[in-house]
């Protein structure tokens, strides 16, 4: 037992420390039964085929494959038990195992062999008794400690059997003297029973460390997956809101300065120079909000699919690009949308740094995998962990489980790879 | 010259119609929609239909569809689409039938007034526009094609040809002499093997192998 590194006010920590013992002890004393249940089952389900089968010219055998089979039957019950037991009494919680699949039979014959089950036979078979014993031990020393400290109110209660009242007096005061240790220990035995059967039953009960990860690994790859097309459909909204209203009015904007500077022909020179600037300012907004636009997710990548969004985007590459794209039919749009971005960041890479003369892109799916290649014949020396770019573009290609890497030695030339699985 | 026009954006619907008024165009109908742009050129039969690529219900392709039915049911009508990105898809459907009196416009192009006007007007006479941004995202096509075999100043010139552009004008553009464009060109038929028959078919064709190049 710890001592609290703060003492509260002595009334509160006695308070909490009676509340413990008694959550303990209540939980303890619930377990004796459930823990004794399975030896009467081992008895009568083992020991008794076993006996019998001893005579027999197969020996035992017989007999320790009925238990074999059976233990298991009795354990599942006793499993629920306890898992209540746990969580009503202690409040914690034993997690259940994955759910088996497969058809009905396969997943019994499945449930028998696993080592989850065998931990759990062994818990109910094997420790269940000893952890009744540990209980009934609590249990005794709480009685012995209440019967022990009370003793002179038994001699007050019942007088007529004493004849020489003072020697039991002396006696009776070591008596009480053992009740109240045995009291003030109980508390602390109570609660190191308790934890030592917490810890069991979380090893044994609960499903194994290497199930936890599975489980673990599979709730985050669906929560990945999940943050992933939620940032792809944030993405695609505010692209809708930017193209069907802001854009909308920026062309309108620049189409009725247009009018007025091709119509008002007899303005001041002054006014028609502000309005010249006004139209040239709406024009620049317009194209930057398309690029803005096109580096979130352009819309021609949702209706045409990756072909024709990637021509848009290398169309603009103010040098050569060959593009080969060659995929049967579309892959997924969070695919798509990764693809699109990889191209995008790294032919922004090639224009702003790698001084090429011709880049190449090539998109391909084999099997499974869309594979993304930008070779360009710069200057080379691009390395990921340097540019936000890379690293983004590196992060975002892990998101759907792709791999990202890139091979650019000083002098060039750069190939960046980017290969998305992509399910089908 | 009557026009009709076919956008689902109330605000540059507006815009247009002026736009339009201002390029000399008697504006006969203003719709939101394909089936009402439809009905509109049945009754009205303009010169020429502007046409939104994205509109109501599908803001897909209903305004390439519409422009399709437009110059087959009634061949004289130039079209002129609007587009918020460009699709080389949509100008090779258009430029497949009849690469007379068909345009292919970025949106943000009817800003500059004047120069839109103008192009309004030659696809309204016969003419054929295509966006810069149209023919850029064509000529970075693909494998190994004949276009391949052009110098960039030859490829600048063809790009200048897909946009409509007569040899006087895109010397001016070019800053170099009419002769020296015709020399350009006569390179360009021969290297995309285009024999001389007729001068005017030839360059059609030309523009077409460079549109031939994007898979319809």
């Amino acid at each position: 037992m710890t001592l609290p590194s703060v003492l509260g006010p002595p009334a509160r920590l006695l308070r909490r420390r009676i509340g413990t013992a008694r959550r303990d002890t209540a939980f303890l004393a619930a377990g004796v039964l459930p823990h004794l249940a399975a030896v009467p089952a081992w008895l009568w389900l083992g020991a008794k085929p076993v006996v019998r089968s001893v005579h027999l010219p197969w020996g035992v055998l017989p007999g320790l494959f009925a238990v074999l089979l059976l233990l298991p039957l009795v354990a599942l019950p006793l499993t629920a038990v306890q898992r209540w037991r746990y969580a009503e009494l202690l409040a914690v919680d034993i997690p259940r195992s994955l759910p088996a699949e497969g058809p009905r039979l396969r997943r019994a014959l499945r449930l028998l062999v696993s080592a989850e089950t065998w931990r759990r036979t062994a818990y109910h078979t094997l420790l269940g008794p000893f952890l009744a014993v540990a209980e009934v031990l609590v249990l005794a020393v709480w009685g012995t400690g209440v019967a022990c400290a009370t003793i002179y109110g038994w001699m007050w209660a019942m007088p007529a059997h004493t004849d020489a009242a003072d020697v039991y007096a002396v006696q009776a005061a070591y008596v009480t003297a053992i009740g109240l240790l045995l009291l003030a220990a109980a508390p602390w035995f109570a609660g190191t029973v308790t934890r030592a059967e917490s810890r069991a039953a979380r090893a044994l009960l609960g499903p194994s460390r290497a199930q936890r990860l599975e489980r673990r690994v599979t709730d985050l790859s669906v929560s990945r997956a999940d943050l992933a097309d939620a940032a792809d459909a944030e993405r695609r909204r505010i692209e809708r809101d930017l193209h069907d209203g802001t854009q909308q009015r920026l062309v309108s904007l620049a189409v009725t300065l247009g009018l007025a500077r091709a119509t008002l022909k007899d303005l001041p020179e002054e006014a028609r120079r502000i309005i010249d600037e006004a139209h040239r300012e709406a024009k620049e907004a317009i194209s930057e909000l398309n690029d803005l636009v096109r580096g979130l997710h352009p819309a021609v990548l949702d209706d045409r699919g990756l072909d024709a969004a990637l021509s848009g985007l290398a169309a603009r590459v103010p040098l050569p690009v060959r593009l080969h794209v060659d995929l049967d039919g579309r892959p997924a749009p969070a695919v798509e949308s990764v693809a699109y971005f990889v191209v995008s960041e790294a032919l922004a890479n090639v224009t702003k740094h790698a001084r090429a003369g011709r880049v190449e892109v090539t998109v391909r799916r084999t099997g499974r995998v869309v594979r993304v290649e930008v070779t360009d014949d710069g200057v080379g020396g691009a390395d990921a962990a340097a540019g936000t770019g890379l690293t983004g573009l590196a992060g975002r290609v892990r998101a759907v489980d792709g791999t990202f890497r890139i091979d650019s030695p000083v002098g060039g030339p750069t190939t960046l790879v980017a290969e998305l699985p992509c399910g089908r | 010259m009557r026009a009709v026009i076919a956008e689902d954006s109330v605000l540059l619907r507006v815009g247009l119609v002026r736009v339009l008024q201002t390029a000399g165009f008697e504006v006969g109908a203003e719709v939101g929609d394909a089936e009402a742009l439809l009905a509109a050129v049945e009754e009205q039969r303009p010169d020429l239909a502007l046409i939104d690529v994205r509109m109501p219900p599908g803001f897909s392709d209903e305004g390439v569809r519409a422009a399709l039915s437009i110059r087959r049911r009634w061949p004289g009508t130039a079209v002129v689409l609007l587009s918020q990105y460009v699709e080389e898809r949509y100008a090779a459907d258009l430029l497949t039938a009849d690469t007379s009196g068909v345009g292919y416009l970025l949106k943000q192009r009817v800003a500059d007034v004047e120069e839109f006007a103008a192009t309004v007007r030659r696809v309204a006479a016969g003419g054929t526009a295509l966006d810069p941004q149209v023919v850029a995202q064509l000529l970075l096509r693909r494998d190994s094609d004949p276009l391949e075999r052009l110098t960039p100043r030859e490829r600048e010139v063809l790009a200048l040809m897909a946009e409509g552009r007569s040899n006087a004008a895109i010397a001016e553009d070019l800053v170099v002499t009419d002769s020296a464009v015709a020399k350009h060109i006569n390179n360009i038929f021969a290297k995309l093997d285009l024999p001389p028959a007729d001068g005017h078919h030839r360059r059609v064709l030309a523009v077409l192998r460079f549109l031939g190049t994007t898979r319809a």
